[in-house]
């Protein structure tokens, strides 16, 4: 067990506690606290895995932008500030499949990996990623970007305060 | 380091992104629940970057794996794609939301009428 | 070679002529239509009775040939004749009564819109009997036999307007179908004993279970020819035209199953336990049909039960053995009750009612018809020298014989048979005697208001004038009968007939005393009612019974019990099951895939979260098998 082993460890227990606190809280705010939490742990997963652009464009982007965009919408949605007592649909079904897929991958990679040694990976500079992105990924990178605009355009055009009307009454 | 212990955590919190989905009645949550699931996928990208590659010794891997006479790590470079479009997901699914707020005062996914009343009655 | 030709067409003839006869059109739109089919129908009997005469006359031998037509597995059955002078005699007396009736159809049935397709069906009647008179072959017979049944239900049914007479028709068809299950097993058993279908065969065999076959046999004869207990549709197909009556109930179709039991007779002689099951039915339908027609109040009831227990004569002198005495009542029987069936048509059509308690007083009006009524009652009760006389002398001379046990039956069926037929000769002549004086002595009934014209027969549909001899076409074929009626009899002297019958020679000797003296007493204490409360019915004498007697024993309300309503149940039973498993296992393929279509179509219907759920849970299934099937492979 070395030292990358228990911060693996450390911080995956984190991560999934607070993504277990996540789905199962029954204040709206603290649940994306809590995905904050999670994210948090994830990047530093990744930068012991040797991805550090990826964590900290992680903590950037997720954290910084999409976490906080979620706690706009709650607010926006007049979320309650206390517990809210209909938050949840019947467990059942959630737990057979959410707890079929989560057991059925972790049995299925713990059975593919077992304990195997691997060498830590170099650190990851920007530079190396850089390459790669405008090396090899050059095209998918472009169509990101257009596919960005749309996303952008496509959420303003969502945000039309005449949407709602039905077709008969649209003048 | 052993590769098992990300590969589980990355299992483990897709498992709670597809309960997340599965149980929550707010769209919000729902989305958050997402995100999980998409962080997931990204830790597995990024633990099958250090790991499988690190460990095929002796295998002839094909030219566009190395391009430039290194390994490749499409595996970050997939995860930040991961994360850009995950980015958009959000911007877009949250605008739905809102207008969806702003008919029907509420959000719950169990609410939302997939077709009109008249629609209903003609396909019956 | 001619022979063959003139056998063949025999039965050939007639068939042919009703088929062409049924293709003609029905309505009465012009005397041109009705005279075509009345020649078609009369040429029909005209021709197989010349045929018959020919036959007689010209051959030396007994016609017979066969020609294999079918085979049934290794059993041949052949096409063919078998004409002895036996059979010879029937066909003679069959075609007599055939043209009779066709000839006394075209008067009695003037008015009938649907006259062309009955002339055509009593030619295939008279065709089918001609042919289980003339068939050498066993399948040949029972064809013959059955197309007789259907000719008889079509003919019961004939007039659509009676209410009766459909059910009448039914009933007949299906009580001697039961019969005629047993006689197609007693034919199949005695064809596989003995190889073959042919007649000739099958006597020369000799069969294991001989008795078995036999009884299966009787009981088609005892449906048929109207023996206790599948009698009981003989009465009521009296809903049938008066001419029909006399043809096919009284005179052939009847004495069908008498003449299966002559031509089989060397194997009934072989079976003492047949026998005495044919005797004990003859006796009791003997003195039963004797005690129903006492009571009736129907001049075709009477005539009808009558004719039960006159047949019940006949079997019970084939059960003591002496099946020559049987075929000579069977004709003479043939004689004088076709003449009182349609003398008894033209009283109807007279008078326009069935009901004696309506007639009275015809003696003046109907000269004609009355003489032929004591002609013909006279040889019912067996009045010397008449022709019932002798062939009733012929049978009790049988059984008393049979008494000694000289015969191939045991001796206490000559005594049941012997006991029953005396008794029999007592009830048929007071029978007679009550007819006769209630129809044509007496005062002449007034006709009150509430004297609705009763069932049956052409004439209902005008009022009745004053009473009359019936015309010349219905006159004629009486006066015809009359003669045979008086003379047959006397036939039975002749040497050439006795040999063709194998008759023994009437002797007469102290042994008629004794029927005669019942006879005496029988129509004497009749007349003597009468005589002391002139008008009032003698049957009143037999008090409390008479409802009884009247009602046949009451056998109709237990063959009802036990084996109508029990079908019925089963019917109905069936039905249900038909119904409710049957048609609900096909039908429920159609609702059950269409429930199932609109389980599928909500299903769809179902809102977001349950979509997602059924997704992932799709989605980890698919997953679970490729891991499964990874691993394995």
């Amino acid at each position: 067990m070395t030292v990358a082993d228990v911060l693996l460890l450390a911080l995956g227990a984190v991560a999934v506690g607070s993504g277990a606190a996540v789905v199962t809280s029954t204040h709206l705010v603290r649940s994306g606290l809590y995905l904050v939490i999670s994210l948090g742990a994830v990047a530093g997963l990744y930068l012991i895995l040797g991805a550090e652009l990826l964590a900290w464009v992680q903590v950037l982007v997720y954290v910084g932008a999409v976490v906080v965009l979620l706690l706009f919408a709650v607010m926006l949605t007049r979320a309650p500030i206390g517990p809210s007592r209909d938050l949840d649909r019947p467990a059942w079904p959630a737990l057979i499949v959410g707890g079929g897929v989560g057991l059925g991958l972790a049995v299925l990679l713990a059975d593919a990996f077992r304990w195997t040694l691997y060498d830590r990976p170099d650190p990851g500079t920007t530079e190396r990623m850089g390459t790669q992105i405008f090396g090899q990924w050059v095209l998918p990178f472009e169509v990101l970007s257009i596919l960005l605009l749309a996303a952008l355009v496509g959420a303003i055009v969502l945000s039309r305060p005449d949407i709602g009307a039905r077709k008969g009454e649209e003048s | 380091m052993h590769a098992v212990i990300p590969y589980v955590t990355g299992a483990l919190l897709f498992g709670l992104g597809v309960y997340g989905v599965l149980r929550r009645r707010n769209a919000i949550l729902v989305l958050m629940a997402v995100e999980l699931m998409l962080n997931a996928v990204n830790l597995i990208f990024v633990t099958a970057d250090a790991s499988v590659r690190a460990r095929l010794v002796g295998v002839q891997v094909e030219a566009w794996a190395y391009p430039n006479g290194r390994p490749a790590h499409s595996g970050g470079v997939f995860a930040l794609f991961v994360i850009v479009l995950a980015a958009a997901e959000v911007g877009v699914g949250l605008a739905i939301v809102l207008q969806y707020f702003r008919m029907r005062r509420a959000v719950h996914v169990d609410e939302i009428a997939l077709q009109h009343e008249n629609d209903e009655q003609v396909s019956r | 070679m001619i022979a063959q030709v003139f056998g063949t067409a025999l039965f050939g003839v007639p068939v042919l002529v009703g088929l062409l006869g049924l293709l003609l059109p029905t309505g009465d739109s012009g005397r041109y239509r009705r005279r075509r089919a009345a020649w078609l129908g009369v040429a029909g009997a005209a021709l197989a009775l010349a045929d018959v005469v020919f036959l007689l006359l010209a051959a030396d031998d007994p016609i017979e040939y066969g020609v294999e037509v079918v085979r049934f597995g290794e059993l041949p059955v052949t096409f063919g004749v078998s004409l002895g002078p036996a059979a010879l005699y029937v066909a003679l007396a069959v075609t007599v009564v055939a043209l009779a009736v066709q000839v006394y159809s075209v008067g009695y049935l003037h008015d009938d819109s649907r006259y062309a397709p009955y002339a055509a069906q009593v030619s295939i009647f008279t065709g089918a009997m001609l042919l289980v008179v003339s068939a050498n072959d066993l399948i040949m017979l029972l064809v013959g036999w059955e197309v007789m049944g259907i000719c008889s239900y079509l003919l019961i049914g004939h007039d659509r307007r009676l209410p009766e007479a459909p059910r009448a028709a039914v009933k007949a068809f299906l009580v001697t179908r039961v019969g005629d299950v047993g006689f197609l097993l007693g034919i199949a058993f005695l064809g596989i004993s003995a190889g073959s279908f042919e007649i000739s065969a099958v006597l020369a065999s000799s069969p294991a279970h001989l008795t078995v076959a036999l009884l299966l046999i009787l009981a088609g004869v005892a449906g048929k020819s109207a023996q206790f207990p599948l009698h009981t549709w003989l009465p009521d197909a009296m809903a049938g035209p008066t001419p029909i009556s006399a043809l096919i109930h009284a005179a052939t179709m009847v004495a069908a199953g008498v003449y299966v039991v002559f031509r089989l007779f060397p194997l009934f002689s072989r079976s003492p336990g047949a026998l005495a099951v044919l005797g004990v039915m003859a006796a009791i339908t003997l003195l039963l049909g004797a005690l129903a027609a006492t009571a009736q109040d129907d001049i075709k009831r009477v005539l009808a039960w009558s004719t039960v227990s006159q047949i019940g004569y006949m079997t019970g002198a084939l059960a003591v053995g002496v099946p020559a005495a049987a075929l000579f009542h069977l004709l003479t029987h043939a004689a004088f009750k076709a003449l009182l069936f349609l003398a008894a048509g033209g009283v109807i059509h007279a008078v326009g009612t069935n009901l004696m308690s309506r007639m009275g007083g015809l003696r003046t009006h109907l000269p004609a018809t009355f003489w032929a009524f004591v002609v013909g009652l006279g040889a019912l009760a067996g009045l010397p020298p008449l022709a019932g006389f002798w062939s009733k002398e012929n049978v009790l001379v049988a059984a008393a014989h049979a008494t000694e046990g000289h015969g191939p039956a045991p001796a206490w069926v000559g005594w049941v048979v012997w006991l029953a037929a005396l008794l029999g000769v007592g009830i048929t002549a007071w029978y007679s005697t009550r007819l006769l004086l209630r129809t044509f002595f007496g005062h002449a009934r007034a006709r009150t208001e509430q004297w609705h014209v009763g069932f049956d027969d052409a004439a209902y549909e005008r009022e009745p004038g004053a009473p009359h001899d019936p015309p010349k076409l219905m006159l004629w074929p009486v006066l015809l009968l009359t003669v045979p009626t008086v003379l047959l009899g006397l036939a039975a002297f002749l040497p050439g007939f006795r040999s063709a019958l194998d008759l023994d020679a009437p002797h007469l000797e102290i042994s008629i005393v004794l029927p005669l003296l019942l006879l005496a007493l029988g129509a004497g204490s009749a007349w003597w009612l009468w005589h002391t409360a002139p008008g009032v019915d003698p049957a009143q004498a037999l008090g409390r019974l008479r409802p009884f007697f009247a009602a046949g024993f009451r056998i109709d309300e237990i063959q009802d019990r036990l084996v109508v309503r029990p079908v019925r149940a089963l019917a109905a039973a069936l039905r249900l099951v038909d119904e409710r498993v049957v048609d609900a296992a096909v039908e429920g393929t159609g609702t059950s895939t269409t429930r199932l279509g609109h389980a599928l179509a909500n299903a769809h219907r179902a809102a977001l979260p349950r979509a997602v759920v059924a997704v992932f849970a799709g989605a980890l299934v698919l997953g679970v098998v490729a891991a499964i099937y990874g691993a394995s492979s």
